[in-house]
């Protein structure tokens, strides 16, 4: 994981859970994007062999840690959402960086419902449709993500 | 250097591998609550992430503080001394109040109340996960916080411990889904539960029968039932009853006393001086 530049990956998915946690206003906070969906799926496309699965799962278990939910609930969303990622990778890697932020779109929407599937079949939570508010902001973050995130991988050469 | 031909377990069995764990995770956390003791190491090992996270707000609220001016400061100044005359007028009152309760209870030969032990901590994180409404607070077992501990702002109550780390605790609202308050009518004592409702400001109190007399307005203070909070504090003014005679139990809700969405500092409480410092209850008992 950490040969090739590999602590440059580490650095930005902990920034991104930081990105996650940062305090921001009510107001804001619905809107707040998936930070961590968004650079796990770009290492995972740019990466396969060395973002997967089993990453995605142990940063969303951190995830739970940092947001006091269930142990578990965004580690399982988040494996499943780079599941679908790392089965198409070559496929997703060519499409245009407009239709790359419509599938982010529908995978943070997947990632979203899952979340609320499992908070629903353990407490009764209802739904609300500010729940995918995050999604809008996510397909909006995702082409300047791609190209800082691509930038850094470029000038930090990592394999 | 990626080889063309994958080696390792396949994506498939991997994930087969991740969903086994969180499955089994999510039964032991939520079912069986086994993780109370690895819950509270887990957010030791990550309160640098949150200490980081807030850092640029700490700063913020940190120059503000330092470039307020003269004027408002005076201005400040001034206001707080008014409140404290006022405040320690009632004071004053109080402790004769105090007094004289006492006398009386010592009459009917009920318990006194006993004088609780407060500390001041300040929230570092707010959770913005909208399922579950927690923050986090600087406070941990360093400083003697226990799990189930009562949580206030100036207002009223704000929720409990939940997780104890080592220098930080994980506070749960009055308002989150899987918590609830006992309550009573502070006008007449009518006992109810206030349970939280996932949103910021409305707290439901269910199974209220139809002939309950509540009214718009009145405001609920624990009942110190079920042991976790001390009596008489608010919780939360009604807002709205609705007593459909269709349904089984009349619709109450209630509002927050406390500023649930606007907390930073919080105070803390040890209902009694016994369960604050259990190590002079074991040098006692040797």
């Amino acid at each position: 994981m950490l040969a090739h530049n590999g602590i440059i990956i580490l650095l930005t998915l902990l920034l991104a859970l930081i990105a996650t946690i940062i305090p921001m206003p009510l107001s804001v906070d619905a809107f707040r994007p998936d930070w961590v969906l968004v650079v796990l799926i770009y290492w995972c496309l740019a990466l396969p062999s060395r973002v997967n699965v089993i990453t995605a799962w142990i940063i969303g278990f951190i995830l739970d840690v940092l947001l006091g939910s269930i142990l578990g609930v965004h580690a399982a969303a988040l494996a499943i959402s780079v599941f679908i990622i790392a089965e198409n990778f070559q496929k997703i890697r060519n499409f245009s960086i407009w239709q790359q932020s419509i599938i982010v779109g529908v995978l943070a929407a997947l990632y979203h419902l899952l979340v609320f599937w499992m908070q629903r079949f353990i407490s009764d939570v209802v739904f609300l449709p500010s729940y995918l508010y995050p999604v809008i902001t996510t397909i909006i973050l995702w082409p300047w993500a791609l190209l800082l995130l691509r930038k850094i991988r470029r000038h930090f050469q990592i394999k | 250097m990626s080889p063309i031909f994958k080696h390792g377990p396949s994506a498939q069995h991997r994930l087969l591998l991740v969903l086994i764990c969180s499955v089994l995770l999510i039964f032991f956390d939520h079912h069986i609550g086994s993780f109370e003791t690895a819950r509270g190491y887990l957010q030791s090992f990550v309160s640098p992430l949150q200490y980081l996270a807030t850092a640029p707000k700490r700063m913020m609220i940190w120059t503000a503080e330092n470039l307020t001016s003269r004027k408002d400061l005076i201005e400040q100044n001034q206001s707080y001394k008014v409140n404290e005359l006022l405040l320690r007028e009632q004071l004053m009152h109080l402790s004769d109040l105090e007094k004289e309760n006492n006398r009386l209870r010592s009459l009917l030969a009920s318990p006194l109340r006993e004088e609780t032990k407060k500390m001041v901590a300040e929230v570092i994180a707010v959770d913005s996960d909208p399922y579950t409404h927690q923050i986090v607070i600087n406070r941990g077992a360093n400083d003697g916080v226990y799990e189930g501990q009562a949580v206030l702002d100036d207002q009223g109550i704000v929720g409990q411990i939940q997780h104890v780390g080592t220098i930080s605790s994980r506070v749960i609202l009055i308002t989150d889904v899987t918590h609830a308050v006992p309550v009573r009518v502070s006008r007449n004592g009518i006992r109810m539960i206030a349970t939280g409702t996932g949103q910021i400001d409305k707290l439901v109190n269910n199974f209220v029968p139809h002939s309950t007399d509540v009214i718009v307005g009145d405001v609920l203070v624990t009942s110190g039932l079920g042991g976790k909070y001390p009596e008489g504090y608010p919780v939360s003014t009604i807002l709205k009853v609705n007593q459909d005679e269709s349904r089984a139990f009349a619709q109450v809700i209630s509002e927050p006393v406390a500023k649930i969405d606007r907390l930073r500092y919080l105070l803390l409480l040890w209902p009694n001086i016994k369960n604050a410092e259990p190590s002079a209850i074991k040098e006692e008992k040797k």
